[in-house]
């Protein structure tokens, strides 16, 4: 009985944190129509920053958290706002999502920099630790405290909303901003009270949560993903009711403490000490799947932007051509980690492909094609036994393609956001469940992966490996964009475009999002493969395998160009060699990615289609900082007349789609 | 009136037919027991205030909306359970009052998903009718809809009016045997619209049942055979445009708007050709 008691604290105690930072989730996005994927990231620089304070300088720990979240949070929440949202007014969820994504890798990266994560930091609990008994429970005054607030916060947030009647007018904005700004109210300082009163929230819960990890100390990842939790709760909530948001917490910190209890001993040792992150999985899953389907409606929104125009075939034959011989000139004189680091992007770069065909082409947000990556690699080395037989290679991309199908169904549902939370729960499962289980991979948490056995390449050794991989990625970008020209693309687009004509035109989204989702794994599994033969193995504990990666990935090639092909070259070189260039720079300068990521996001704000898509490199010279007009519709005339520097860089720019 | 032909007409079987629909948004009935049929060969207009459930009711047609009460039912098969793509390929098709154009295709890519979305029949009524491949048979319908010119634009940049016959041209790839039209005519000027008109009877001529939306009223009682009110969700009146305009419930639903001079509807020969209605440049 005590032991039940002593873990329905646990449980409530957990809860409450998940209870204030999904609140800020679903407060910032009713008020702003944003989900901020950042959330915990947030929380995360909250809680560093509060033990900047209070241990790092010795101040007051009271004067320390008020600080962190009366002045800094807020202060954060406006530069967020200012310099990265306001700008998404009416863009699609795929493009604040990546925002808000982009927004997480800065966090990470700023927090990074700041804070070494080899120094252990820890925040010593609240109170001394002190505590008191209840029911025979020694219950701490760190876990009242928190649960105070939870229930503080649970109460004075919905009456802080409807007294100030903000709810009203951020209600309003959300729908309708002009008319807002037209009936007097300021949009934007609205807004600005979403993210002031999210990040307050995130901040809390950080900070909250801070002494609770201390055996471990602070850790940027850990907390960052923590947030995992505080979507699943918010998914209970629709993502716009807080009582059944707080509901939801409540029970996933019950859920997670009771599994811990009595789980443990029904399952394998190896899926026993995964259980703390895999309940919130699976938690989250099972909340999307009640989540009432999508329902088909007319919108009647434009795309204010035209897409990239798409290289027919003769023009992504030469493309490639010229990639594999450029990468063959260039591997005469590389060598080393910088050789190394260009094999693995390029692997990932058919990853990236596989994303401009589901996300670029067809709208379906992914943020667990990492995932497919992994169980490629892994499938090749089963079946091959370490070696690189081309039954592995089939054997691998028709699992993963299998395997996409399946990931597809929860896309028959769901579009948008809780579409990338679907694929995020899964990416996590599969990670937790397969990647983190030595009875899966084997000793030392790593199968032997073989490099492909092509006639005479053997030879060549890594140099080898590099051109064959740059062969397989101009080959996947042929067939992407082979498939972007004919019936099927068109019907992609077309789905993506306007769910209700394709569906009144009488075509099934079904059949359309299995396959392309089928399609997209399978290259991505090929790619896995590829990637395991360049590293000799798969390692569970390899860094591509985290969800971070997936959205690291998604993130590179939506700021280069997510509609092509270039942009899925280019993106998969970044997620590679941006960490190798941070290698090799003094180790003061460490959070590259994040700020390389914080300024293509900016861009992204400016140019939907990406750098690539930018327009002085389209087809049409500008001013890189003319703002008017919008970077709108390229006018048909202009696409072929425009001046002769131009219309050569469109050529020069070969295989860009 | 000059009811024989139109009258011929009428006792045709109705090729759409809904039955006592009902739609309410929370506490708000957006229709009221609407009950409606539409012949082949004919164009019926829909007429009725800005929220008097006209769109709703399209939606409800095609299947983007599940009526609350009544059925919906084409060439007496009933559709109330099947999703749109069902309905379409039992030759439903529609357009949008607010543009549903696949915004990052070309015009004539816009008309090519549609062709090859088509079944097998759809598909053969509209490449034999027109050309052998999907393009020029995309072309050939933004052609006939009087946008040829902008068959290789991307939709995005094209002015409303251009986009709405893009959006005709779409619906007519899958060689619809009804077409419901929400406000085509917004954003043309009148030369356009007198061209729309004529191709709306042309269709009709076709065998075609169309059902326009339409705020016009000039080109509503130029064109329509029969016409039904709306007003609060409700069905108020139907008749031809004569009747229509002389009802006194019309009135007062319109009141302060000038309905202008009757005008006879072009009334469909009573010999009625067939589908095979050959493809000319009549519009252009």
């Amino acid at each position: 009985m005590s032991e039940f008691l002593q873990y329905t604290v646990i449980g409530i105690v957990a809860g409450a944190v998940y209870a204030i930072t999904a609140t800020g989730l679903v407060v910032t996005y009713t008020t702003t129509g944003i989900f901020n994927f950042a959330q915990g990231a947030v929380g995360m620089v909250a809680a560093f920053a509060f033990w900047q304070l209070w241990q790092g300088w010795g101040w007051n720990p009271v004067l320390a958290l008020a600080l962190v979240l009366l002045v800094l949070m807020p202060l954060l929440a406006v530069l967020v706002e200012w310099g990265l949202m306001r700008r998404l007014h009416g863009a699609s969820t795929e493009r604040s999502l990546m925002v808000t994504l982009g927004l997480l890798l800065i966090l990470v990266g700023v927090a990074t920099a700041l804070w070494n994560p080899q120094t252990q930091r820890i925040v010593y609990p609240f109170f001394e630790g002190d505590f008191v008994g209840i029911l025979g429970v020694n219950v701490s005054y760190q876990q009242l405290l928190t649960v105070g607030a939870a229930v503080v916060i649970a109460v004075a947030v919905p009456y802080f909303l409807r007294v100030f009647r903000i709810g009203v007018a951020m209600r309003a904005v959300v729908d309708d901003p002009d008319l807002v700004a037209l009936a007097g109210a300021k949009p934007y300082r609205v807004a600005q009270m979403g993210w002031m009163l999210g990040f307050f929230l995130a901040g809390l819960a950080g900070c909250l949560l801070a002494p609770t990890v201390a055996s471990t100390g602070l850790n940027i990842d850990t907390l960052t993903i923590l947030v995992v939790n505080g979507y699943a709760a918010a998914v209970v909530g629709r993502l716009r009711s807080l009582p059944w948001t707080f509901a939801g917490a409540m029970a996933l910190g019950l859920a997670g403490a009771y599994s811990l209890a009595y789980l443990s001993e029904h399952v394998p040792q190896s899926l026993a000490a995964q259980i703390p992150e895999i309940v919130p999985v699976v938690f989250l899953f099972i909340a999307l799947l009640v989540v009432p389907a999508v329902r088909l409606r007319a919108i009647g929104r434009l795309p204010t932007h035209a897409a990239p125009r798409v290289a027919g075939f003769r023009q992504s034959l030469l493309g490639g051509a010229v990639l594999v011989i450029a990468v063959a000139l260039l591997s005469l004189v590389l060598g080393g980690s910088l050789m190394a680091a260009i094999t693995s992007g390029l692997a990932l770069g058919i990853v990236a492909l596989s994303l401009v065909l589901l996300t670029g082409y067809g709208g379906q947000v992914s943020l667990c094609q990492m995932t497919f990556l992994g169980v490629g690699a892994f499938t090749m080395g089963k079946v091959a036994n370490g070696g690189g037989s081309w039954w592995g290679l089939l054997a691998a991309v028709g699992v993963t393609g299998a395997l996409g199908a399946f990931v597809a169904l929860p896309a028959l549902r769901l579009r948008g956001l809780y579409l990338a939370l679907a694929t995020l729960a899964f990416g996590e499962a599969a990670f937790y469940v397969l990647f983190q289980n030595p009875s899966y991979l084997g000793t030392g948490n790593s199968i032997a992966v073989g490099r492909l056995d092509i006639p005479g390449l053997r030879t060549v050794g890594d140099k080898g490996e590099l051109i064959e991989i740059a062969v397989f990625f101009a080959l996947c970008a042929i067939i992407v964009l082979a498939v972007r020209r004919h019936t099927f693309g068109r019907r992609l687009v077309a789905m993506n475009d306007s769910p209700a004509a394709f569906a009144t035109l009488g075509m099934s989204a079904t059949r359309t999002k299995v396959v392309v989702f089928a399609l997209a794994a399978a290259m991505a599994g090929l790619g896995g493969v590829l990637y395991g033969g360049a590293q000799g193995g798969l390692n569970g504990s390899d860094v591509q395998l985290e969800f971070l990666s997936s959205l690291t990935l998604l993130l590179f090639v939506a700021i280069w160009g997510l509609r092509t092909t270039t942009g899925a070259l280019l993106g998969g070189l970044s997620a590679t060699l941006l960490p190798f260039a941070q290698t090799q720079l003094p180790s003061g300068l460490s959070g590259l990615t994040g700020l390389v990521a914080g300024v293509g996001i900016i861009l992204l704000g400016r140019s939907p289609e990406g750098v690539l898509g930018f327009p002085g490199l389209s087809g049409r010279i500008r001013l890189p900082f003319a703002d008017d007009p919008p970077p709108s519709v390229r006018p048909p005339a202009a696409a072929g007349s425009g001046s002769d520097v131009a219309s050569s860089v469109e050529e020069g720019r070969i295989g860009v789609a | 009136m000059s009811p024989e032909p139109a009258a011929a007409q009428r006792v045709r079987e109705p090729v759409l037919e809904v039955r006592g629909i009902t739609v309410r948004f929370g506490g708000v009935a957006a229709l009221t027991d609407v009950s409606l049929a539409v012949s082949p060969g004919q164009v019926t207009g829909l007429i009725g205030p800005n929220g008097a459930g006209k769109t709703t009711l399209f939606n409800v047609i095609s299947g983007l909306q599940r009526p609350d009460h009544g059925r919906v039912s084409i060439d007496g098969r009933d559709v109330t359970d099947l999703g749109p793509h069902r309905r379409a390929r039992l030759g439903l098709a529609r357009t949008f009052q607010r543009l549903e154009l696949f915004g990052t295709l070309s015009a004539s890519d816009n008309v090519r998903v549609g062709i090859e979305s088509g079944n097998r029949r759809q598909r053969a009524a509209v490449l034999g009718a027109l050309a052998t491949d999907g393009q020029s048979a995309a072309v050939a319908l933004l052609e006939r809809v009087g946008v040829g010119a902008v068959a290789n634009d991307p939709v995005g940049a094209l002015p409303t009016g251009s986009a709405r016959l893009v959006e005709l041209a779409r619906a007519l790839s899958i060689d619809p045997r009804v077409l419901l039209l929400d406000e085509p005519c917004s954003g043309l000027d009148d030369n356009e619209t007198g061209q729309l008109g004529t191709l709306l009877r042309d269709l009709a001529t076709e065998g075609r049942a169309v059902v326009l939306v339409e705020h016009d009223m000039d080109v509503v009682l130029k064109v329509c055979d029969l016409v039904h009110v709306l007003d609060f969700g409700e069905v108020i009146a139907s008749g031809t445009p004569a009747e229509i305009k002389a009802a006194p419930a019309v009135q007062a639903a319109y009141l302060g708007a000038e309905l202008p001079d009757v005008v006879t509807p072009a009334a469909p020969s009573p010999a009625t050709p067939g589908p095979a209605a050959p493809v000319d440049g009549a519009t252009r």
